[in-house]
Formats: C-alpha cells, sequence, structure tokens
C-alpha cells in the first residue's frame, strides 16, 4: 500500500527559506538546502520549495538553488511560484526538480497544463489551488490569494486532471494560517470526484489535525511549513503518532 | 569507471546527483559498445513510453548487445522494463533478460494510477529475514521506497522484492549479473543509496 505522504513546504526568497502567515509578514527560517536535508534525514516523504521572490534576480537564484537541492537531497522534490511559461517548467526540470506545481498561470492560460503535461508527463505537473468560500462556494484566487477569480473549486480541479495534472496542491486560503485544522468534509469531496492523489495544505496546529486530513479528509498527502520549521512538530515524532493510529507511512 | 546508457530516454541527472552523493564520482554517460563493455558497472535509466524508449534503444544498436554484457547491469525504472520480456505499453518486445512481462495496473478507488509515492518492500522468499539478494543488503523487509510508474512487471522467477498496489508486482528483478528496479532507488533517500552503494559493491 502507498504510504500517505509528510511534505514540508519551503517559501523561497533570494535563495532563503521564509515562512508568512495569510502569506504576510514573512519571518526568515534559514538555508533553504540545509534545511531541506534535515528535512529529508528526519523522514519527510518529499519537500515543496515555493518561490516567492518577485525579481528576475531573484528567479535566477531560485534556479541555482534548485540545482543544489536536487545534488543533496535523496527524496523528490517539487519546486513551484511564478511558473507561467513551458520553458519555465523547462529550466526547472533541467535544474534537477522532480516535479513543478502550476498557480496563477494556469488559471489564466488553462492550456499551460497540457503543454507541460503533454511534453513531460502528468507525474511532472502538480496543480496547485488556493481557494476560499466565498458565498457558500469554493472559490479559487491567484496571486496567493490576494486576487479572486470566477472558477469554482471543484470544476477547476476536474478540469486541471483532464489537463494533465498528476496531483492536486489543494490550500483553503480560510484555514491557511489559522492552526485550526484542514476543511476535511471539502478534502474528501475532491478525493471523491477526482482520480489524482490529493496534497493537503494549510491549517495545520497539530499532528491530530495532520491524522484527520489523511483519514477523513482522504488525503494522500499532507503539506506543512510553520509547525515544522519552528520545531513544534518533529517528523519521527509526527509519524509515529500516525503510525499508532493505522496510517501507513514510511518510517 | 560506472557507465550510464546514453539512449536519450529521459532525465538522468537525478541518477547522476545520487551517484556522486554515494561517492562514485568515476562515471560516464555513453552509447559506444566498447566503453560499456570496459565498465565496471553498467547502469540503465529510462523514462517515458516503453516503445519509444526500446526503439531509442534499438536504434543506439544496445538492444542485443546489453543483454551479453557480463558485468553488473541495473535497469532503472522503465530502464527496468525494458529488461524483460515484454511490456503491454505500445505492445512492446523487450530485451527478455527477465521472463517477466510488464502490464498496466488497474485504477480502482483505493489504488490510483500512476502508482505514485512511497510504497514498502518484502522478499519474495517465505520464511526469510531480510532480503536474500545481496542488491538489498542491509535493508529490513518492509523497507520505503520511492515509485512513479503505470505500467509493472509481473512477478517471476527473477523477483527479488515485491510490492504490492491492488496486485503483487516485481518491485526488482535479479537474475546472475543482471538487476532491475522499477523503484527509483535515486529518489528513495537513505534506503535508495544503500541499494545504489550494494549494486555498486558487486
Amino acid at each position: 500500500m502507498v504510504a500517505k505522504r509528510i511534505i514540508p513546504c519551503l517559501d523561497v526568497k533570494d535563495g532563503r527559506t521564509v515562512k508568512g502567515i495569510h502569506f504576510v509578514g514573512l519571518r526568515d527560517m534559514g538555508d533553504a538546502v540545509e534545511l531541506g536535508s534535515r528535512y529529508a534525514a528526519e523522514g519527510a516523504d518529499e519537500l515543496v520549495y515555493l518561490d516567492i521572490s518577485a525579481s528576475a534576480e531573484g528567479r535566477k537564484t531560485f534556479c541555482g538553488l534548485v540545482s543544489r537541492v536536487a545534488e543533496q537531497i535523496n527524496i523528490p522534490f517539487t519546486v513551484g511560484g511564478g511558473i507561467s511559461t513551458i520553458d519555465d517548467a523547462a529550466r526547472l526540470l533541467d535544474a534537477g526538480a522532480d516535479k513543478i506545481s502550476v498557480n496563477t498561470a494556469a488559471i489564466s492560460n488553462p492550456g499551460l497544463i497540457d503543454a507541460i503535461a503533454g511534453k513531460y508527463g502528468s507525474q511532472f505537473v502538480v496543480i496547485a489551488i488556493d481557494a476560499r468560500v466565498v458565498d457558500g462556494r469554493w472559490m479559487a484566487t491567484t496571486h496567493g490569494g490576494r486576487v479572486a477569480t470566477d472558477r469554482e473549486l471543484f470544476d477547476w480541479a476536474r478540469e486541471a486532471q483532464v489537463r494533465g495534472a498528476g496531483e492536486l496542491l489543494f490550500t483553503s486560503m480560510d484555514h491557511d494560517g489559522t492552526r485550526d485544522g484542514y476543511p476535511c468534509e471539502t478534502y474528501a469531496a475532491l478525493a471523491e470526484s477526482l482520480s489524482i492523489p490529493i496534497i493537503a495544505s494549510g491549517g495545520a496546529g497539530c499532528i491530530q489535525h495532520i491524522a484527520d486530513v489523511l483519514t477523513a479528509g482522504k488525503a494522500d498527502a499532507a503539506l506543512a511549513a510553520s509547525i515544522f520549521h519552528s520545531g513544534e512538530i518533529p517528523i519521527p515524532v509526527l509519524k509515529q503518532e500516525l503510525r499508532k493510529q493505522n496510517i501507513p507511512v514510511r518510517l | 569507471m560506472i557507465a550510464i546508457v546514453d539512449y536519450d530516454a529521459g532525465n538522468i541527472r537525478s541518477v547522476l546527483n545520487a551517484l556522486g552523493r554515494v561517492g562514485a564520482s568515476d562515471f560516464v554517460l555513453t552509447a559506444n559498445r566498447s566503453q560499456l563493455r570496459k565498465a565496471s558497472h553498467v547502469i540503465l535509466p529510462g523514462v517515458g513510453e516503453a516503445s519509444c524508449a526500446m526503439q531509442a534503444l534499438r536504434d543506439a544498436g544496445l538492444s542485443d548487445f546489453i543483454p551479453t554484457l557480463e558485468q553488473p547491469v541495473l535497469g532503472i525504472c522503465v530502464g527496468a522494463q525494458l529488461m524483460c520480456a515484454g511490456s503491454e505499453e505500445g505492445d512492446t518486445r523487450c530485451m527478455g533478460i527477465f521472463s517477466a512481462e510488464v502490464r498496466r495496473f488497474r485504477e480502482t478507488r483505493a489504488e490510483k494510477v500512476p502508482h505514485m509515492g512511497w510504497n514498502s518492500l518484502r522478499e519474495p522468499e517465505a520464511g526469510a529475514n531480510g532480503f536474500c539478494s545481496p542488491l538489498f543488503a542491509g535493508l529490513k523487509q518492509g523497507e520505503y521506497v520511492y515509485f512513479v510508474h503505470s505500467y509493472y512487471p509481473e512477478v517471476c522467477a527473477d523477483t527479488i522484492a515485491i510490492s504490492n498496489h491492488g496486485i503483487d508486482f516485481s518491485a526488482a528483478l535479479g537474475r546472475d549479473n543482471f538487476y532491475a528496479c522499477q523503484f527509483h532507488p535515486e529518489k528513495s533517500g537513505a534506503a535508495g543509496e544503500r541499494i545504489l552503494k550494494n549494486f555498486l559493491a558487486l
């Protein structure tokens, strides 16, 4: 049986990791490769590196970082942030990324998913959707949650799957940073309506929240940042507890 | 000198990076027969579609040559599948080093396709504590490794590790000097690095 995955997410600006609360008010958390190595050694199943640099210079630095991560880290990793063309994806693949995640650019240009998946395979493409509830419906947002769109979460997720996305990374902007847990019912409904794996992101405040989204929420993986970066929930402790609850994890 | 077979079949960077991490700095990327013949170890990587990869191997003039190699040879992912008898993908005749046929997973609610992520290995020999194959020396039963694939080699007489994704399949195969991993040792953490070290120690 495939193990449920635990994925630390490292937000990177100019080669260093930072973590935002509701995506504002960033705090420096240190060297990105070193932190990733530490997580890999502790038993993280994958890593996500998210480039939040705004400048062209920052983007170049990020690509160099991806090469160093690929050299030094022995588990799969996904990179995201600002990927808007197939050339962006190609550069990151060449640098050694195992997967890329697309978000804002895929909403304005859904054909980007077809193009990248068609060329490099679905296993290379993660569709990231940030959504929040608006008038009772989950609506996708872009630009780190700042811009509303007219795309409904379930519709958009299904379309992305048909276009060739190999995984869905769904973040509830209503839960991200709150530490109150994930919207498990929404995750379970997504799992029912999609055939691709689902990564839950945003909202974990304790081990039980992660256990819940992997069971009641039917998610295949849980992604988190600050609870890992702060050392509050060490990955070995988390995984031992998940296994105690009969959740299949790699130890 | 370790030779990595160069037949334009996908991303070999991660394999090269992993060799670097296990301290194997002396490697060459080549499709040259005499270089391959002289190498201490040969690695056959591969991603993508099986019939295209097999065609690329034939175009490089290596499909009949690789089965004649006498040093340790390791196929990875699609490289492993090309060492089997044949594949359902593109109705492909493969090199036939192993007797297994390669089949597609059936998708269910519980078993998504592709089979992607960490899954556990077990020894096919009933009653064995660890693994019998030297490729898995030092690894415990139930060790997790990283997979990304939609097609799998069936369990056969050459199976040295079994994994399950709705059905038992060959996670690894071995016969004489030939070894194959359906998973990615280069992405399988410390366990994967141990497997690469074991191979290089053969």
